[in-house]
């Protein structure tokens, strides 16, 4: 700790000097280095999710055909290419895990954490930068030992992103040895990696705001990334004592969860779902955040209830703690307990709704431009809301036994982690990409993309609703086997053609980064006249962020369209002079 | 405020920037080390609600008393305890302004924990000896415990005292870093800090144990 204080000083005083390629790009402790490294991980590791789903898809529109390309890699098929069951158990369940631990944390709570806390709440940098960087080298890390697990013998896990036990306890079972081991082992450093930012992410929001930046000026992104670390802080070390005893379990013959060995499958599902359901809100509050501060900018309004908005965040981060039973209705339980959590569940819809409408409030009667970043964060709260209305039927317990374990969750899920999660991480990438990288991303590959990914996500992922309806059992191999399920398999056919045009709108994405990375035009500094901090520093922000003098703070985050003011924003940093000297 | 922030990161010694909360940066690395220490509770009390978990729902669970014994680990307790005490004795001292008590004092607390992993690692052989395993019994130790209850006891006794060992362990590292600290800095107020954080860590590690022989020894 010592020696982070100290290297936080040096920053603090020592300002400018010219670091080595090392330091600036690879071993650099400056935050807003250590947001892009994050961004670069999640985007990367995307793509491999994102294939590791299309082998899913196609196995299920196409059931036990060569899937093209994949030939040299299933090669003990005839005809080779064909995805066979340990190998389809493999891609569902790496899908997830590496969606959910290494692409949304690392872009939302890691890329988005690290550049828009210091630059949002008028600090130079963490608290600790020793420590972030060790945070995102740690992280780096987990993902090499997740991907490493592609190729040990006996394939990577393969028991479900959940990774129940007995089946992930007992290698025999799946006939996984090594690989469920380095899944217990990523996550477990990465929820080391984990545990450094949230330290870094809470003392550097409590202790380093500008003056003037009152708990209640912070812009709502900040607020709920600062929710989002407390979450993060609480809830990953259940996850990580449980990986343990789960490896423990599988190397050292213990039997925490093991039934032949006196053990408890349930205690599994338990620390699981007490690490899992906050988990779920770490993933959704940044792009919440994300969303209240683009909505606003614009629609030329200031946010409808600012403080609703943060109230309601603190209130779906405690309620998140009380519902993580809802995840083992069918478990086993006493049918009371169930009541008690289908209740506490229904109650999230109350602050979940007060930030819808919100929401729309802020887009009421405002003058709304349809740049890129705002149709993200539209994209965000429109499929959000179907999936939070998707969650109330699984809250109730008798809907929840008929659609447990279908289609139906499968499509809850993406609703509210590729519609809200992702959406939101796109809104956040084309808002800040010319803080961030200093030139403007196109516009029109920026539609395309929109367009693109709204469409066909819409096309992928709502019949799933309907053939989760009519059976259609999550993680099933192939659905042609089963005579009721027959009937709907031109969903699936439907669903796949959905997801490899998905697949294909990202490559927009693809070039309209990195073209404008390199060729895009040079952003200003403050590009969508928005009124927040990181606009008043140049683009890219500079080591330390702001010249010789940190901004001091005047007002609220969303003072737009006030009639006091010139342009037709009030920026934070604008003192109330001239309001005074009319006054007089 | 706008005074406040005229004279602010251009000058060249450590400055305190203006800034919104009453706390120094002296003090982030404390707060850091709070936030750490509430992370590392819940690690902590995953592992004890799993036990208590295991235990509530065992029919054959042993008497940890049979199978442990008491006296050993009540003198370790008592060690700890006392190293928690020369801890504060060590922060007073250097508040004081007397660097080498503080050093000693240090170096006893240092003492102490590494005598206390001496003795969970000696308890440890000796109970691996008599048939108690992490994954199972074996040998006479089967006398005083049976069935699956006690297979369980076997493993969270070893995983719970072995992640607070390590815990110990790595504040005895720790703590001899720090004496490195306050040796290579002549004004005993510039480690002051880097000794209370430290002391933190200890107390809570101490805290911990506390929890733990109660919880595993004596209940």
């Amino acid at each position: 700790m010592s020696a982070t204080t100290a290297t936080a000083h040096a920053h603090t005083t020592h300002g400018h000097h010219e670091l080595g390629f090392v330091r600036t790009y690879i071993f650099s402790t400056d935050h807003k280095m250590i947001a892009r490294q994050f961004l670069f991980l999640g985007l990367c590791m995307m793509i491999i999710g994102g294939l590791l789903a299309l082998l899913v898809r196609w196995q299920l529109a196409w059931p036990e055909t060569p899937i093209p390309g994949m030939a040299h890699i299933f090669t003990e098929t005839t005809p080779p290419g064909i995805i066979q069951p340990p190998q389809y158990n493999m891609a569902f369940t790496m899908h997830a895990t590496i969606m959910i631990f290494f692409v949304i944390m690392p872009i939302l709570a890691g890329s988005f954490g690290n550049f828009c806390i210091p630059l949002m709440i008028g600090a130079r940098d963490m608290a600790f930068p020793f420590l972030n960087m060790l945070s995102y080298w740690v992280t780096f890390t987990a993902g090499l030992i997740m991907l490493s697990g592609f190729f040990v013998e006996g394939g990577h896990a393969a028991a479900g992103w959940t990774s129940y036990v007995p089946l992930s306890a007992v290698p025999e079972y799946t006939g996984v040895n090594w690989g469920q081991n380095l899944w217990c082992i990523s996550l477990f450093t990465m929820g080391i990696g984990s545990m450094m930012g949230s330290i870094n992410y809470i003392t550097t929001i409590i202790n380093m705001r500008a003056p003037g930046m009152r708990l209640f000026r912070m812009p709502l992104v900040v607020w709920s990334l600062f929710i989002t670390a407390i979450l993060l802080l609480l809830a990953l070390p259940v996850l990580t004592s449980g990986v343990a005893m789960l490896l423990f379990d599988r190397t050292l013959g213990t039997s925490w969860f093991k039934p032949s060995g006196g053990g408890e499958p349930l205690l599994w599902q338990h620390l699981f779902w007490y690490f899992g359901h906050p988990e779920v809100y770490i993933l959704i509050l940044p792009a919440m955040g994300i969303a209240s501060e683009i909505l606003p900018v614009f629609s030329r309004k200031p946010i409808f209830g600012y403080h609703a908005m943060a109230f309601s965040m603190i209130g779906i981060a405690f309620l998140s703690w009380i519902v993580y039973g809802h995840h083992m209705f069918v478990s086993g339980m006493n049918p009371r307990l169930g009541m008690a959590f289908t209740v506490s569940t229904m109650i999230i819809a109350v602050p979940s709704a007060i930030k819808t409408f919100n929401w729309l409030g802020t887009l009421w009667g405002g003058r709304i431009q349809f740049k890129v970043p705002m149709l993200f964060a539209l994209g965000f709260v429109s499929m959000f809301v179907i999936g939070g209305l998707s969650g109330i039927f699984m809250a109730s317990t008798p809907v929840d036994i008929y659609i447990q374990d279908t289609y139906f969750i499968v499509a809850h899920i993406h609703y509210v982690v590729f519609g809200g999660s992702i959406f939101g991480a796109f809104a956040a990438i084309y808002f800040w990409f010319p803080k961030m990288f200093g030139r403007m991303t196109n516009p029109l590959l920026g539609h395309l993309h929109f367009w693109g990914t709204l469409i066909f996500f819409n096309w992928v992922f709502f019949p799933m609703h309907i053939i989760g309806v009519g059976g259609q059992m999550r993680r099933i191999y192939n659905p042609m086997q089963y005579e009721f399920l027959q009937h709907q398999q031109h969903w699936n056919v439907f669903m796949t053609y959905g997801a490899i045009f998905l697949g294909l709108s990202q490559l927009f994405f693809v070039v309209n980064f990195f073209w404008s990375l390199f060729a895009g035009r040079k952003a200003p500094m403050n590009p969508w006249n928005s009124t927040t901090l990181e606009w008043t520093a140049p683009s890219p922000p500079p080591h330390l962020n702001w010249g010789p003098v940190l901004p001091t703070v005047y007002r609220g985050p969303y003072e737009y369209s006030d009639p006091e003011a010139t342009e037709d924003y009030l920026p934070q940093t604008q003192a109330p002079a001239r309001v005074r000297a009319r006054a007089h | 405020m706008s005074a406040a922030t005229s004279h602010a990161a251009s000058t060249s010694h450590a400055v305190v920037e203006p800034a919104e909360s009453p706390l120094t940066p002296e003090s982030w690395g404390k707060l850091g080390m709070w936030i750490f220490l509430a992370g590392d509770a819940v690690g902590f009390g995953t592992l004890l609600a799993a036990y208590g978990g295991m235990r509530a729902t065992s029919a054959d669970w042993p008497s940890p008393y049979d199978v442990l014994g008491i006296n050993l680990t009540a003198a370790m307790t008592f060690l700890l305890i006392c190293s928690s005490v020369t801890m504060v004795k060590a922060l007073e001292w250097l508040g004081k302004g007397d660097r080498s008590k503080a050093k000693m004092f240090l170096l006893f607390t240092a003492l102490g924990g590494a005598i206390f992993v001496g003795c969970q690692a000696f308890e440890w052989t000796k109970l691996i000896r008599e048939g108690l395993h992490i994954n199972g019994i074996t040998g006479h130790a089967l006398e005083l415990a049976k069935g699956h209850g006690a297979t369980l006891f076997g493993t969270s006794f070893f995983i719970i005292t072995g992640f607070h060992g390590l815990h110990v362990t790595a504040g005895v590292i720790y703590l001899l870093s720090v004496v490195g600290v306050v040796s290579r800095r002549p004004d005993p107020a510039a480690s002051y800090n880097v000794v209370e954080i430290v002391g933190l860590y200890w107390h809570f590690v101490d805290l911990v144990w506390i929890m733990v022989f109660t919880f595993m020894y004596l209940l």
